[in-house]
């Protein structure tokens, strides 16, 4: 099988006032391509930093990470960028969609990093807003939809690409019940298409709908199991 | 090229997301750019003003002009003194000068000129027929005054337009007899000019000149009827003065020969160097005066436009500052996403040359429109106002902005310049922010 991504010993120390914060320390796993899994942990244990290092936000201090064959820990930011633009999906907590833009736009964005923005890109996009359920609100602006609805332009964004993975940091953390399990039904479906997904969350409900969870505790894994 | 259009759209439609705030930051390049067309038009209307009064004067012309001394320096001397320029001194001038092609002598004086019941304050001018040529005056009816005139010492004038309307506003005065107020002797009207506009001061030497209140008689006849010796009663006191004549106007064989003769005029009359009372104008030497003024004059309009530009500038950086900073957390998602830092630098570039761009095109616009603008606000001045008006420098009755073509392609590039200049540093900035942080921004 296909490794999406593979962590070795990865370190990210962070340099406050003289002091040294160490948010991980030597975090080691694989993810196959295909798989499911939910980054659990309490508050301050390093699942953000590790879900940034992940989407090439930022560099690891030590460690290596693999994404398909690269190297990513070495690379320089507009290498990194190139990354996040062809191979990486990003979802996030508060949806961060670019408010001046329509769904359609929106959910172009990436494409247009990659110098791939086309009429026939935007077929593409219409066609992510479809499955997502939102055909009938293509030149809708984010302030014209509910949460829920924002969350799916979100991650029909984050497909756009044909990622490698997608990175979800919480991203049913704004949502109530409901909505977080039409969402998490989307990213199962997603799922069960061949999609690899990484997402962080603090509830075991979202964490027993995903394939495995890695627990983190001060920067180190903990557990890291199947369901 | 789609990408390269897409931004720009994407950099109009979040300026429009603040139509207050990006229109405010266009009129202030707008007036920038309005101002360097506006004030170098002024400049070159101005001196092409000024251009034009000097070439009036001629550039082969050479004049000469007594120059009353300060009263100071005759004030304990009893009763008048003889000063200026003598027709001895014109007749050596014209002898001794070999590229002198021609030159006349001129007398002029203050008079009430009298007809019938109407009196008006009108200026005595005592010349010889070559006068209309140089001067540039006009006939409208009847002729100039003749050799023949002048030969005979004869009593007859011509009269400017003006005087000629006020004097005889039902008559025709060709043939009439008109009268210097306290002499009883008349001069017969033998021609009336056409209306002539005044001419300005140029330089320190050269007072302007009002043609309208002119009436015209052969020197040889001034010389006869009225002599040098000019009274002027004032109220309880008078002062006189004795004068031969009030200036002489050469004419130059030859541009080549001007400053040359000039010189020998100048040395000729080195006796008059201690009282002062003789100024030599040399019109050509003023137009290159004016070239030089000019220049300066240019440049310092420029520097104010640029200035007022430099101002606009600053307003684009507070703007586009400040909508860095409002757009931090789009800035992080825009990096998230892949935007690479040269991305952002040219998404916000291309807002802020859009706004300098839009404001330095209106501008242009406006700019154009000056010279219209100045004639309606005058005339609408002038309608409101006149006294006002009237009282102010007749450079600003008068002056037509002349738009200097080079100024638009100028203003334009300097407002793209500008937005670029000033757009650059917050467009940097927001390339430079950690994503993850413009990210957390709320
Ligand atoms: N930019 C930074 N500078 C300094 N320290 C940082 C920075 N980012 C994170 N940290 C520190 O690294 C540690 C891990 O932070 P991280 O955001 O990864 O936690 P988390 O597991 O996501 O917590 P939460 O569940 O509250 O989101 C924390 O102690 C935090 O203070
Ligand atoms: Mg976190």
């Amino acid at each position: 099988m296909n490794i999406a991504c593979r962590a070795t010993e990865l370190t990210k120390e962070y340099v406050l006032k003289g002091e040294t914060v160490r948010a991980l320390r030597g975090v080691s796993f694989d993810v196959p391509e295909g798989d499911y899994v939910a980054i659990m942990g309490p508050s301050g244990s390093g699942k953000s930093t590790l879900l940034n290092l992940l989407g090439c936000l930022d560099r690891p201090t030590l460690g290596n990470l693999f994404l398909g064959d690269k190297d990513v820990a070495k690379m320089n930011d507009d290498q990194l960028s190139n990354i996040r633009a062809t191979r990486i999906g990003f979802v996030f907590q508060s949806y961060n969609l670019i408010q001046q833009l329509t769904v359609v736009e929106n959910i172009e964005v990436p494409l247009y990093y990659q110098g791939r923005a086309s009429s026939a890109s935007r077929k593409r996009c219409k066609y992510l807003a479809e499955m997502v359920g939102l055909g009938d609100r293509l030149g809708h602006r984010p302030t014209q939809l509910s949460g829920g609805q924002q969350q799916r332009v979100a991650i029909a964004r984050s497909l756009v690409n044909d990622p490698y993975f997608i990175l979800a940091d919480e991203p049913t953390g704004n949502l109530d019940s409901n909505t977080t399990l039409e969402i998490l039904n989307l990213f199962a479906e997603l799922n069960k298409n061949g999609k690899t997904i990484i997402l962080v969350t603090h509830e075991d409900e979202v964490a027993r709908h995903t394939k495995r969870i890695v627990r983190l505790r001060d920067g180190l894994i903990q557990s890291d199991t199947r369901n | 090229m789609v990408v390269f259009f897409r931004t720009w759209a994407l950099g109009i439609k979040s300026l429009m997301l603040h139509p207050l705030r990006s229109g405010l930051t266009v009129l202030g390049i707008l007036i920038g750019v309005a101002a360097v067309i506006w004030l170098l038009a002024f400049g070159e209307g101005i001196s092409r003003e000024a251009q034009k009064q000097i070439e009036g004067l001629g550039a082969e012309n050479i004049l000469v002009r007594s120059v009353k001394p300060p009263s100071e320096a005759t004030a304990n001397q009893r009763g008048a003194i003889p000063y200026g320029l003598t027709r001895e001194e014109f007749d050596t001038l014209v002898q001794t000068i070999p590229t002198i092609k021609s030159a006349i002598p001129i007398r002029e004086m203050r008079r009430q000129i009298r007809y019938q019941g109407r009196l008006i304050d009108g200026r005595l001018v005592g010349c010889t027929p070559e006068y209309a040529e140089v001067t540039r005056l006009e006939i409208d009816r009847g002729m100039f005054l003749t050799d023949d005139h002048q030969r005979h010492k004869q009593s007859v004038c011509v009269l400017a337009a003006n005087v000629a309307e006020r004097l005889f506003p039902y008559e025709d005065p060709i043939g009439r007899r008109v009268y210097l107020a306290d002499h009883t002797d008349y001069y017969v009207v033998v021609g009336v000019l056409r209306p002539k506009n005044a001419t300005a001061a140029i330089g320190g030497s050269l007072d302007a000149q009002d043609f309208s209140n002119d009436m015209y008689i052969p020197i040889s006849t001034c010389r006869q009827r009225i002599g040098d010796i000019v009274v002027n009663r004032g109220s309880g006191t008078f002062s006189g003065e004795i004068l031969q004549l009030n200036q002489i106007t050469f004419r130059v064989n030859g541009i080549d020969n001007v400053m040359r003769t000039a010189d020998l005029i100048k040395e000729t009359l080195k006796s008059h160097d201690r009282k002062q009372d003789v100024a030599v104008i040399v019109p050509q030497e003023l137009l290159e005066q004016a070239k030089t003024t000019r220049l300066m004059f240019m440049v310092l309009m420029g520097f104010i436009a640029g200035i007022s530009l430099l101002v606009g500038g600053i307003g684009i950086m507070n703007i586009m500052l400040a909508t860095v900073t409002e757009r931090t957390r789009e800035i992080g998602i825009r990096r998230a996403l892949g935007a690479r830092r040269t991305d952002i630098v040219r998404q916000f570039l291309i807002e802020t040359v859009s706004l300098s761009v839009v404001g330095g095109a209106t501008g242009i616009g406006i700019g154009l429109l000056c010279p219209y603008m100045v004639g309606w606000v005058r005339d609408f001045a002038f309608r409101n106002w006149a006294e006002v008006m009237n009282s102010l420098p007749a450079v600003v009755k008068s002056v037509e902005p002349h738009i200097v073509p080079l100024s638009i392609p100028l203003a334009f590039s300097v407002s793209v310049v500008v937005g670029v200049l000033f757009g650059i540093y917050p467009a940097i900035r927001a390339a430079q922010m950690d994503p993850i942080e413009a990210l957390r921004h709320e």
